[in-house]
């Protein structure tokens, strides 16, 4: 008896403990409902459709995603141009992982130089573009001088078609590294240092060490940095709208920056949903091939 | 004996000699980090004439406070940052408590399918912005909400999935024991979330709170996307539109950078641990 009140006990405590945690759960999805499925749903209808504000819609089907795919030659160059500037992950992650591994030890002034790499990434973008305008500006900028100085000629930067693109990758190691450090210190601190141990006994050299230890005792780690880095490039835009306006002759224009175009300056906010939308195949894509080839380099444990 | 310390001897010149050029090597990185900045900070003591001068002197010859003084006077900064702070403030207060309540339910409090609607929750993360950035417009033009901080403000107010995620962690690893204790005391959830769950919460909801004021005080594409109304300018937007109305003017572009990173550089010099930690954590900064 007393066992079957204690039972009773439980469940009523269960109960009143279950509805308190829907009530508890219930903003956030309420926000996903709100603020993310709705639109989601409607921006497929949208994308189907000519809507634009103070226009009724017409229904056109999948003229938009015809538009886009073969008759707009600005998604395809806009297209390239985001691959182009996601070479900066690559390149950031060697850079990040090279300053983790020279901060990967007892070194007085350790944390000085951890800031150091990491401040640009808490850093308003806004700010971070004007300074590197300046710094990239083609007669008086910094940069110029120096590379002058040791005899080199210059090119205009941000303003030569061909160079810009190349500016704003660099712009983005120099911001963009903090995170990958701070991500790879933790991880090079996780590696088994009983491993460097027994290969060392075994006669390997600091070369192997990093090869056959090192990088497939981080490769978990340097996924995430990929997958993650690689879905931030493939969306940037407010640093390319901030340092070009997206020229010279679209030179540094990526696709979502390209969208927003279609979307605010044309107000097509049909045709720019399905270029959101083949975006979005694009980056899932992207995330699947990675997810695929992982398996043949990344190591857990 | 001799050959051990000459051993010894040769493995000390090469560690002295590896520390040496790991030294070096990390001068030279951290010269490159920081010349942005001190040359922002030099551009933006100059008088004007002295931003063309060739080769580019980094110590101007008079210091030029009348650069701070004409871009707080010429542009909104003041207004700007209070502008940001209304936008960021109580999204920030409700966004976390919202937070941090779903994220001690879906750690503590026993329902069904709580972990199912906790991963559906987290799944909704893999859907890109740029997806998004349409279609929330096109609500919120529906509801009147643009040239407003209303869609800055209201949807964050709902929680992020990202900071549940990261609450989650926090409060899972938390003993059951005091929790079990106040139950059967007859506390009731919500109670012993405040009494109990919060003050144990703190440090990981501090940082949370410090990544997204970060976040909120940088962000540069909402404002962008919903503002036009200059007078509703959040700082990042003043700061941009600011810039290109300067065109070339240097010394006041870089002061009002200047202005616009030291708040963040304050937070910084006081919660360095806190940035770090939550990114090493999480992975993504805000």
């Amino acid at each position: 008896m007393n066992a079957r009140t204690k039972t009773v006990k439980r469940k009523s405590l269960y109960r009143s403990e279950m509805w308190w945690g829907f009530l508890f759960i219930a903003p956030p999805f309420i926000g996903v409902l709100v603020f993310l499925l709705y639109p989601l749903v409607n921006s497929l209808y949208m994308s189907l459709t000519t809507f634009s504000f103070g226009q009724p819609a017409e229904f056109t089907g999948i003229e938009n995603y015809n538009r886009a795919l073969t008759n707009d030659p600005l998604v395809w160059k806009t297209l390239w141009n985001t691959f182009y500037a996601a070479l900066g992950v690559p390149i950031g992650m060697i850079v990040a992982l090279i300053v983790a591994m020279l901060l990967d030890r007892k070194l007085r002034g350790r944390n000085f130089f951890r800031m150091l790499f990491f401040l640009p990434t808490i850093c308003s973008m806004v700010a971070l573009a004007m300074i590197w305008q300046w710094i990239f500006n083609a007669d008086f900028g910094l940069l110029n001088y120096y590379l002058s100085v040791i005899g080199l000629n210059p090119p205009a930067w941000l303003v030569d078609e061909k160079w810009a693109m190349i500016a704003i990758i660099i712009q983005g190691i120099w911001g963009g590294m903090g995170v990958s450090i701070i991500l790879y210190l933790a991880a090079l601190g996780n590696v088994p240092s009983s491993l460097y141990e027994a290969a060392t006994v075994d006669g390997a050299n600091g070369w192997n060490k990093f090869i056959h230890i090192t990088i497939p005792g981080i490769s978990p780690v340097t996924f995430f940095i990929l997958i993650t880095s690689l879905i931030g490039a493939l969306q940037d835009f407010p640093r390319f709208q901030l340092l070009t306006g997206g020229g010279p002759n679209y030179s540094t224009t990526t696709i979502v920056y390209y969208l927003y175009t279609v979307a605010f300056e044309y107000s097509e906010m049909g045709y720019a949903s399905a270029i959101a939308w083949f975006i979005g195949v694009i980056i899932m894509l992207v995330i699947l091939i990675n997810f695929l080839l992982s398996k043949r380099w990344v190591h857990y444990n | 004996m001799s050959t051990q310390t000459t051993t010894a001897r040769k493995e000390k010149t090469s560690d002295v000699l590896a520390k040496t050029v790991v030294y070096l090597l990390l001068i030279a990185g951290g010269i490159v980090m920081a010349v942005p900045f001190l040359w922002m900070l030099s551009t933006s003591l100059k008088p004007e004439g002295e931003v063309f001068s060739y080769p580019p002197q980094w110590i101007p010859s008079t210091i030029a406070w009348e650069n701070y003084k004409l871009i707080f006077t010429d542009a909104h900064m003041i207004r700007g940052f209070f502008n940001t702070m209304i936008v960021v403030i109580p999204t920030l207060v409700i966004g976390l408590l919202v937070c941090a309540l779903s994220a001690y339910a879906f750690a503590k409090l026993r329902f069904p399918g709580r972990d199912k609607l906790f991963m559906t929750l987290v799944g909704t993360m893999v859907i890109p912005g740029a997806v998004m950035m349409i279609p929330a417009f096109i609500m919120f033009k529906s509801f009147g909400w643009t040239d407003s901080w209303k869609p800055l403000i209201i949807p964050g107010m709902f929680g992020a999935p990202m900071t549940i995620f990261f609450l989650r962690q926090f409060i899972k690893q938390l003993p059951d024991e005091l929790e079990d204790a106040a139950k059967i005391d007859g506390m009731n959830p919500f109670g012993i979330f405040m009494k109990i769950i919060i003050p144990l919460t703190k440090p990981a909801i501090i940082t949370q709170g410090i990544l997204s004021f970060n976040a909120g005080y940088n962000d540069y594409l909402g404002p962008l996307i919903y503002l036009n109304s200059p007078e509703k300018y959040t700082l990042q937007l003043e700061l941009a539109s600011f810039s290109s109305y300067y065109v070339t003017e240097w010394t006041l572009i870089m002061a009002g950078a200047v202005v616009a990173l030291v708040p963040t550089l304050i937070l910084f010099a006081f919660a360095q641990r806190f940035f770090i930690e939550g990114i090493a954590l999480t992975g993504i900064k805000g």
